[in-house]
């Protein structure tokens, strides 16, 4: 579904993103861990179209991306943010930021489809025409992720998305980001500093250091400690101890 | 130094009445480190706030004891806790970035609370200062030393507020989420110098946090917060053992690496525990 092909990433002298490559199969999840400054951001930043200035090659269903993306592109690639608050209109009802990709796309029938998504990210029909404010956190990051659904994806890109919430919430944020997987076959790629979270989430990691993705490791291989990098192994055993304590 | 707290309310009016966000919270510290732990809104920070009388304006707090080292600090006067703040009890919040003044250099910041509670000459500040920051492990004291906050990392900024909590040699240091800024490799760093310090000078620690496993692993103690409450309190170590159905609802719904989960177990609140 995603091909990634030796992606660099240049802001100016600073080189953030140095060759990267990597896949993933339709319906699956990759994840990438790393640690702030090493890139994991930018890669998704890069593939959603958010930043232009890329060189290498990616690949969504088999088509080349360009900078400058045609506006299906848009549709079938959606992107959910770490901080709900701040993606958020603050002046907006959840009405009006479900039907903003509605309007944008062209779609028909708003009523049936903004009712569908709230019942399908479990928020009840009464939070339509509440402002972000009015809402707690796990419920924000909800809307969140009905708005990206809104326009029909194929491929969600998550940018931290429970790092901003209390872990009982976050358990609910990724049940709901499993379950939605299995029921519309979407792709994901999962940003997240949280081994445990990318693990639990996603079979495949893939593990950023300094721009370069320093090794890509299964989850069962990850679990179980075989790992090859230095930086996989210490954040595997940061990851682990505090489990063992 | 022992910090003694019984019975603990602390409440704050709104458009629809009173809301109560500590309720009746007992807490008796000694020299140790104690990890206060809890969700958004539990409370956690008013508790330990409370101590040095660092609460918004319009909250109404009331104790049957609140005190540190057997000063009264209900009753005590602003001046006799400006006494306490900082010279006696030292408190550390999560993101330097907003916590120290951006117009300031780092060495500056060091030196101003050296001299505002030691009294001492300029030179004496910067020599000061220059052995805090060695003894926060910050490798190149004098660069750290001449540099504002945003030519600084996290972690090092996070060292730097460290160190200026310090410098008036406290016997309490209070810690709110003090790594939750910070990477995993550099939390852990930061813990141990922290660890290492408190032993080292004697001191006692709260440490607030919203991580269960952390708290634990680094504390003598933990108090588990719930709306205002204390709910379970656990020893280090004991955190398997812990009972309480909030707590097990905390470690059953975190993802761990260890023990791969098919899907996570979503807490229940009961109504009973607000009670």
């Amino acid at each position: 579904m995603i091909t990634i092909e030796n992606l660099h990433v240049r802001f100016g002298k600073v080189h953030a993103v140095r060759g990267i490559s990597f896949t993933v199969p339709a319906g699956s999840s990759f994840g990438i861990v790393g640690e702030s400054g090493s890139g994991k951001s930018t890669v998704l930043r890069a593939l959603s179209g958010l930043n232009d200035d890329w060189t290498g090659a990616m690949r969504i269903k088999g088509t080349a991306l360009a900078p400058g993306r045609g506006k299906d592109f848009f549709r079938r690639v959606q992107m959910v943010f770490q901080d709900p608050y701040g993606s958020l209109h603050p002046r907006q009802t959840v009405d009006r930021a479900l039907s903003e990709p509605l309007v944008v796309h062209g779609m028909d029938d708003h009523e049936a489809r903004i009712l569908r998504a709230l019942s399908e990210v479990a928020l009840p029909a009464s939070v339509r025409f509440r402002y972000p404010h009015q809402l707690s956190g796990g419920q924000r990051q909800r809307v969140a992720v009905a708005r990206a659904l809104m326009a029909e994806p194929e491929v969600l890109l998550l940018d931290e998305p429970t790092s901003a919430l209390d872990v009982s919430v976050q358990a609910e944020v990724l049940n709901l980001l499993a379950d939605l997987q299995e029921r519309r076959g979407l792709t994901y790629v999962l940003v997240s500093h949280n081994l445990a979270v990318v693990a639990h989430l996603c079979p495949v990691v893939g593990v950023m250091q300094g721009g370069e993705m320093v090794e890509i490791v299964s989850r069962d291989d990850l679990r179980a400690g075989r790992t090859v990098h230095p930086h996989t192994t210490e954040l595997r055993r940061l990851s682990t101890e505090l489990e063992e304590a | 130094m022992r910090v003694e707290i019984e019975n603990l309310t602390i409440a704050f009016p709104t458009a629809t009445g009173i809301s109560h966000a500590v309720r009746g919270v007992s807490l008796d510290l000694g020299n140790e480190k104690l990890g206060i732990v809890g969700e958004s809104g539990s409370g956690k920070s008013l508790t330990a706030r409370s101590i040095l009388k660092l609460l918004p304006r319009s909250a109404q707090i009331t104790a049957d004891k609140l005190s540190f080292d057997g000063i009264d600090v209900l009753t005590a006067s602003e001046s006799a806790m400006r006494a306490i703040r900082g010279k006696r009890a030292g408190l550390i919040l999560q993101d330097p970035k907003y916590s120290l003044n951006p117009v300031m250099t780092a060495g500056d910041q060091i030196a101003e609370s050296w001299r505002m509670h030691r009294k001492g000459s300029a030179r004496e500040a910067r020599e000061a200062t220059m052995d805090l920051l060695a003894q926060v492990k910050i490798n190149d004291p004098a660069r750290v030393f001449g540099a504002y906050p945003h030519e600084l990392s996290g972690g090092m900024g996070q060292r730097v507020m460290i160190a200026m909590m310090l410098a008036p040699d406290p016997e309490l240091l209070i810690a709110d989420e003090p790594t939750s800024a910070l990477d995993a490799t550099v939390q852990a760093e930061i813990l141990r110098l922290m660890e290492d310090l408190v032993a080292r000078r004697g001191m006692s620690l709260i440490l607030i946090s919203h991580d269960l496993p952390l708290v634990s692993h680094f504390c003598d103690r933990v108090a588990v917060m719930y709306a205002g409450r204390i709910v379970e309190q656990l020893g280090a170590g004991e955190l398997a053992q812990a009972h309480h159905p909030y707590t097990r609802g905390l470690l059953d719904c975190m993802p761990a690496l260890s023990q791969p989960k098919s899907r996570l177990p979503v807490m229940t609140r009961d109504p009973a525990w607000l009670l």
